[in-house]
């Protein structure tokens, strides 16, 4: 199956692409509160990112990397948002009510956190963690598609996503 | 704030046990001790002799108005007191009768949490505290009959008690939340200012009667107390003899004085309660496990505590309070009585228990006692107790309910008795051939660990003591009866009477003594080797509702859900755009209007997209479909892009393309191309749903977008955004913030979806 431009992009995608994507990411994630992005973006683009290296590197790629173990990932991420849910309550405010802290720090100048964006970055896991879990359902041929592997890899030949 | 503090001490231990301390059960159980007699002498220190009655709030849900209140009135003291020390006695007596292994941990953890729960209910100044006690008490003898969980019959035994008591609790639930919205409390001395009447009224009487009824094994409901049995004998004799089936009665007492004037309530609760006195006599009688006569004998008291509380009387009230105190000592006593000996000599079989009498003469002198006592013979307090209630029925009204009640209570006392006396007379019985071998072997065993005395000491101790005070409490009759006038007064404020060793010649007695000389006969002359009865006809008819339900649910379950998704597409869309319709025709709303139009390209986008949408419906190759759907998706993405919402945008943009990306994963294991027919449903009908379902959609948003009377929610959010939520995206505010709850149940879905494709690839890769 390897043909030699594959191997080329496949390497690059290992290397590079991944830790640009997960800054872009993170990025995109954190502006969310002020400009396009958010939770929901910032997660699709990353796992848009686990995709393009699914497709471009070999099958098991996904398995050893980049995340060993997506459930927990998700389990996390639905946490980090339950948590920021349920955290205003033991202050005594309502569910979700947001707190905002300013901080004055050298050099960068005034940064601004608010609570709310805890909840982002577990909505952030959560997706990435279902594209990351799908993709490992559906794309591994050992766990996804043994029932009809000689059909589907014949397949493979001809019109599959390569 | 300490009776809350007792309360969570209990629980703390309980669950403490559970987590921390499974390998030393011993010392939990030693603190478990500790703590029930802590909160034994806080309730004594705190509810006697004070001239007012304490209370204590604790704010719950103060939203919903939910609080946690809980009193320490005249009848909580008797009862708390009764919760906690006998407690403590069987923790003590069940350090000797387990084996200190994991099992015995899981008793503990389970029994203290039972015992906080049931502190808690009795505890409880209003119904919605009492429920979530009540629910508490289920759910831990759930887990306690079926501490054995490798016994199949110990475990249906347990279902058959969760269900039973928690359909009960949900009827009890309902009551609560009729009175609740009716009269706006559910605290008992202000629903007894109300003074509830008409058909709220009854509704609610009749479920908080169908919640008593249940839990406190009243007929028809009676037959899951006898399988709880199953349970070992700490938990038979705390839970299912002298606390938690008390629950019900409790609830009566409680609620008694404010639904008298119920019409339903006393015929519902002397009809009942005798019929089920009767009923577990009559069994009690023919039981051969020793453990089971004392668990239908629960039944046949609980029966007449029923009717005691039931019918509204002032002696009878009084009469209820004493009995609950006598009979939860003297079921004690012959409870871990019948497990001493099942532990020594390795049966309950009644024709064989007399073996046991050489071995142990004081437990067996003990039991002996107990039984004189539930029996109601001079002078034990047993005697003073059913004396009380047979001048309270004595007393009523000679209406038709008074009839029923006395004369079923006569029949009652009857049985009550001849099972007492058949018991007394298999425990004293010296002609059995004890098989010796059998206990031969038994004891050889075990024989370091009988020889030790503490663990005799702990074994026979509860029994002797129990026995002991029922002894001197009889006594003492009257001494002890004039420290249960104030419990009394604290349920019906006319309640009076006392307690007498010897109350002198009466009618009372005179029936009483008539009732005992029958019994005793019966007694005496009733077989101890019956061949045992065939399965009780209410466990024969709660296992009946229970499979009819379960195949019921499955022929509903196999209906609806096909298994096909075409039908489930086609239903789905077909009752959405339904409901649309609905409001179109019954509204007839404008269809013009609000709509902006943008740019022509807009529409040339949108021609785009349909075109495609045409080629995902024609295209015979799957693949095709999937890619003609991902164009659908990114010209919906680009209108959006147009009409600047650069969010909404971007996010449509990657869902698709991952959304490709799978559907082609997929496609790899499915057949290239669609069917060519599809067996649930002609061409021309599916092309008619999804024809008409694009129509009603779009029109409907037309009309939607033309009926707006007030401005958008938008604006009010881009106000507040930057101010409340420090975001300057509005968009995103609204996700994380203004509408976190639905993004909250969206990665919900998500994860759940994610979990449902893992699980169901991995399922059709086996």
């Amino acid at each position: 199956m390897k043909i030699r431009s594959s191997a080329i992009i496949s390497e690059l995608v290992d290397r590079w692409l991944t830790k640009v994507a997960t800054l872009i990411a993170v990025y995109v994630t954190f502006r969310g509160h002020n400009a396009p992005g958010g939770g929901f973006a910032g997660g699709l683009l990353l796992g848009a990112a686990f995709v393009l290296q699914f497709l471009a590197g070999d099958e098991p790629s996904i398995r050893r990397r980049p995340i060993r173990n997506p459930e927990m990932l998700l389990g996390v991420g639905l946490l980090a948002a339950f948590g920021t849910t349920l955290a205003p309550l033991i202050a005594g405010g309502s569910p979700l009510e947001s707190y905002i802290w300013k901080l004055d720090v050298p050099v960068i100048g005034e940064v601004k956190f608010v609570s709310s964006t805890l909840f982002d970055l577990g909505v952030f896991a959560v997706v990435v963690a279902v594209v990351l879990m799908i993709l490992r359902a559906l794309g591994t041929d050992g766990a996804g598609v043994s029932a009809h592997r000689g059909r589907a890899a014949s397949r493979d030949q001809g019109g599959a996503p390569r | 704030m300490m009776l809350f503090v007792a309360i969570f001490a209990q629980f703390a231990v309980g669950g403490l046990t559970l987590v921390g301390l499974r390998r030393r059960p011993a010392l939990a159980a030693a603190l478990g001790v500790v703590v029930l007699a802590c909160s034994a002498v806080l309730v004594a220190a705190r509810g006697i002799g004070g001239a007012e009655t304490s209370s204590y709030s604790v704010r719950w849900l103060p939203i919903l108005g939910f609080n946690l209140n809980v009193q320490l009135d005249g009848f909580a003291v008797v009862m708390a007191l009764l919760v906690s020390v006998l407690g403590a006695a069987v923790l003590v007596y069940s350090l000797a009768y387990f084996e200190h292994d994991g099992t015995y941990a899981r008793f503990v953890g389970l029994f203290m949490a039972f015992a906080g729960s049931m502190f808690g209910l009795v505890l409880a100044e209003d119904l919605f505290t009492m429920f979530v006690f009540w629910e508490l008490t289920s759910v831990w003898s759930f887990l306690l009959i079926g501490l054995n969980d490798k016994s199949t019959s110990a475990r249906q035994a347990a279902v058959r008690a969760l269900l039973t008591t928690g359909a009960g609790g949900l009827c009890l639930l309902a009551g609560v939340g009729i009175l609740q919205v009716q009269y706006g409390t559910t605290s008992f001395s202000e629903l007894l200012t109300a003074g509830p009447s008409g058909n709220f009224a009854h509704a609610a009487a009749i479920l908080l009667l169908l919640g008593a009824f249940t839990k406190s094994a009243q007929f028809p409901f009676h037959f899951w107390l006898p399988g709880a049995m199953a349970a070992p004998t700490p938990v038979s004799a705390y839970l299912h003899s002298a606390t938690m089936v008390k629950a019900g009665i409790v609830l009566l007492a409680r609620t008694s004085p404010i639904f008298a004037d119920v019409g339903v309530w006393r015929w519902w609760v002397v009809v009942a309660g005798v019929v089920t006195m009767v009923l577990g006599g009559w069994r009690a009688l023919r039981e051969v496990d020793a453990k089971l006569v004392l668990a239908y004998s629960t039944v046949s008291q609980l029966g007449l505590l029923t009717v005691l509380f039931g019918v509204g009387n002032r002696y009878a009230t009084y009469a209820g309070v004493a009995h609950i105190v006598a009979h939860a000592i003297f079921k004690v006593g012959l409870f871990l009585g019948v497990g001493v000996i099942d532990h020594e000599i390795g049966t309950r079989d009644v024709s064989k228990i007399g073996a046991a009498r050489r071995a142990m003469p004081t437990t067996t002198l003990a039991m002996v006692l107990s039984l004189l006592s539930m029996a109601g013979i001079i002078p034990l307090l047993g005697f003073a107790t059913k004396e009380k209630a047979l001048v309270a029925l004595l007393d009523l009204e000679r209406d038709a309910v008074g009839v029923v009640a006395l004369a079923g209570v006569v029949v009652g006392s009857v049985l009550s008795v001849a099972y007492s006396i058949r018991l007394l007379r298999a425990v004293l019985r010296s002609d059995v051939a004890p098989e010796r071998s059998q206990v031969a072997a038994h004891s050889s065993v075990d024989a370091d660990h009988h020889s030790s005395v503490a663990v005799r000491i702990a074994l026979s101790g509860p029994v002797v003591v129990a026995a002991a005070v029922s002894l001197a409490a009889g006594l003492t009759a009257a001494t002890v009866g004039s420290w249960l006038v104030a419990p009394s007064k604290s349920l019906d404020v006319n309640a009076v009477s006392k307690l007498a060793l010897w109350p002198g010649i009466n009618d009372a007695l005179i029936t009483s003594a008539i009732v005992i000389a029958v019994g005793a006969v019966i007694g005496w002359r009733a077989p101890l080797s019956q061949s045992a009865t065939s399965a009780a006809t209410g466990e024969r008819v709660f296992d009946g509702l229970y499979d009819t339900t379960m195949r019921l649910a499955k022929r509903i379950t196999a209906v609806t859900q096909s298994g096909s998704l075409p039908i489930y597409v086609g239903v789905t869309l077909l009752v959405a755009a339904g409901a649309l319709v609905a409001g179109l025709v019954i509204d007839a709303p404008r269809l013009t209007g609000g709509v902006s139009w943008g740019s022509p390209l807009e529409a040339l986008v949108s021609i785009v997209a349909m075109v495609l949408a045409i080629g995902v419906a024609v295209a015979r190759p799957r693949f095709a479909g999937a890619l003609f759907l991902g164009g659908v998706g990114y010209a919906i993405a680009v209108l959006f892009a147009m009409r600047g919402a650069p969010d909404l945008a971007t996010t449509q943009l990657l869902v698709e393309t991952l959304t490709i990306v799978v559907f082609l994963l997929a496609l790899r294991s499915m057949t290239q191309k669609t069917g060519t027919h599809v067996g649930w449903t002609p061409r021309v009908l599916r092309l008619g749903i999804a024809v008409g379902v694009g129509i009603v959609v779009p029109l409907f948003l037309l009309a939607a977008r033309a009926s707006r009377i007030r401005p958008s929610p938008a604006q009010d959010y881009f106000a507040r955004s930057l101010d409340e939520a420090g975001g300057r995206n509005v968009v995103n505010v609204i996700l994380v913030d203004f509408r976190g709850f639905d993004t909250m149940g969206e990665i919900v879905v998500l994860a759940v979806a994610a979990l449902g494709v893992v699980n169901l690839v991995r399922r059709a890769a086996r």
